[in-house]
């Protein structure tokens, strides 16, 4: 009876000094994790994509954590949610997540622009570029039949009249199809952008107005009235320097051929059939 | 005790006794972690550190508590109990001095509470009857041998991983065949030891 009282004596003793043992050490050697980094590391989506300009996910947290004033609105791949979020957790205000956009500087659609011949063959931008520099009128613009929409991932652009447009709602700024135009009239900006020129024309101003009545031709109204001197006339074609733009809209009331728009995403670039597909969605 | 005879246990405990690759202990790190180079070393740095510290401990606790009051059946038990709490502990010391080594090991370290290799070192120590010294260099010796199998083994589950086998064999067959293989090669090291000193 003593060799059983023993063993469970002994057993439970060195189990007592173990677990004390462990107690302490954790006690004495405890590491201050920061509660902080680890719920604003759980609001990121965990892509460690480095867009934000850190070492991955956790390298952001860690930063917002330390308290230095980095900003919330860092991380693209969450947006506007994440960024809500990591600023209830830091307890400062919400900050708009600055998200990349695809945009189309053309505006030709058949109500505008005309065509030069009629092209009965592969369907595809790339194709009717080869002949004569596509079928519109005007060679720069969009060639209306919608390589951009074939390689959008989300099922953002849809051709409309003959021109590509982009459902900001759905485009998430991956670049796929400014990659994919052959005019290259498609571009990424920020969707914090106010105007935009919706032409790529680089034509003199009257060979452009027999072409297209909403084109671009160079008439330096926007540049002289622009208050903040962000736009500037280069190659008989309106280019705004977003970096200065102020985003007052005065370019787009001047313009003569209404070729600068208000790019109020809402607005123009979203027509009633991309609404539809958005709540078909 | 001399020099020489420390030597023998070391070399056969690394190459002729090899844990892994002839007593067939510990296969489960050895087969799961051994995939990339990095963490197969990682996982081998941590079972030598656990196997040193759970020898360290264990081989006095059976000469001057176990066996003393005739509690040599409590063994397993004892040894699990230490051993687990042992890593646990080494878990928040390297938590709080060296981060960098405890993130590179990561899940790997309470992985080895249930390491049977560690478990089998301290028992083998028990069982051939060696020293304090001795069994400390047996542990090190295993570890190393561990060491040794993991980092020949992920060498070889690159090849695996990139060639194409027989479907019925891709995945864990061609991974035990190769191991097989590689177990069946180390019995080459049969008789070296003695040869060698003998």
């Amino acid at each position: 009876m003593s060799g059983i009282l023993l063993a469970v004596f002994s057993v439970t003793v060195i189990g007592v000094l173990c677990s004390i043992m462990l107690a302490v050490a954790s006690k004495v050697m405890a590491v201050e994790t920061d509660d902080t980094a680890v719920r604003l590391r759980e609001c990121l989506p965990g892509a460690n994509c480095g867009a934000c300009g850190f070492a991955g996910c956790d390298g952001y947290a860690a930063a917002l954590a330390s308290g230095a004033g980095t900003a919330t609105n860092l991380c693209i791949p969450g947006g506007d949610p994440v960024s809500r979020q990591l600023g209830e957790i830091l307890g400062v205000g919400f900050v708009d997540v600055i998200e990349q956009i695809a945009v189309v500087h053309c505006c030709g659609h058949s109500g505008n622009t005309g065509v030069k011949m009629e092209y009965q063959g592969v369907a595809s931008c790339s194709a009717v570029k080869q002949l004569y520099g596509g079928r519109g009128s005007c060679s720069y613009g969009c060639l209306g039949f919608g390589d951009c929409a074939a390689v959008c991932p989300n099922g953002a652009i849809c051709i409309e009249d003959g021109l590509a447009r982009i459902n900001t709602r759905l485009c998430t700024g991956c670049g796929l199809c400014a990659r994919a135009c052959p005019n290259g009239v498609i571009y990424t900006n920020a969707d914090s952008i106010t105007t935009l020129v919706t032409c790529s024309n680089l034509e003199k101003g009257a060979a452009v107005r027999k072409k297209c009545s909403n084109g671009c031709i160079g008439c330096h109204k926007c540049e002289r009235e622009c208050p903040d001197g962000a736009i500037t006339v280069v190659n008989n074609l309106a280019r705004i320097d977003y970096s200065k733009c102020g985003g007052c809209g005065r370019c787009a009331e001047v313009c003569t051929t209404k070729c600068i728009q208000l790019a109020s995403f809402a607005g123009i670039f979203r027509t009633e059939h991309n609404d539809k597909a958005v709540d078909s969605a | 005790m001399d020099f020489r005879a420390l030597i023998i246990i070391l070399l056969s405990a690394v190459l002729v006794n090899n844990y892994v690759l002839r007593q067939f202990l510990g296969i489960c790190p050895f087969l799961g972690v051994s995939k990339e180079l990095g963490s197969a070393t990682g996982m081998s740095i941590a079972v030598i550190f656990v196997m040193l510290m759970a020898t360290a401990v264990t081989w006095p606790l059976q000469m001057y508590l176990l066996v003393p009051n005739g509690l040599g059946y409590l063994q397993t038990i004892v040894f699990i109990l230490v051993i687990a709490a042992l890593v646990q502990l080494v878990e928040i010391a390297l938590k709080k001095y060296i981060p960098a080594l405890y993130s590179a090991l990561g899940v790997y370290l309470p992985l080895i509470t249930t390491n049977c290799a560690v478990l089998g070192v301290t028992i083998a120590n028990i069982n051939k009857e060696y020293g304090f010294a001795e069994s400390l260099v047996n542990a090190f010796g295993s570890g190393l041998g561990f060491f040794l199998a993991m980092v020949i083994f992920s060498g070889v589950r690159g090849r695996t991983e990139d060639s194409e086998p027989p479907e019925a064999f891709r995945g864990l067959p061609i991974t035990l065949i190769s191991a097989a293989i590689l177990s069946l090669s180390f019995f080459g090291f049969n008789g070296v030891i003695e040869n060698l000193f003998g």
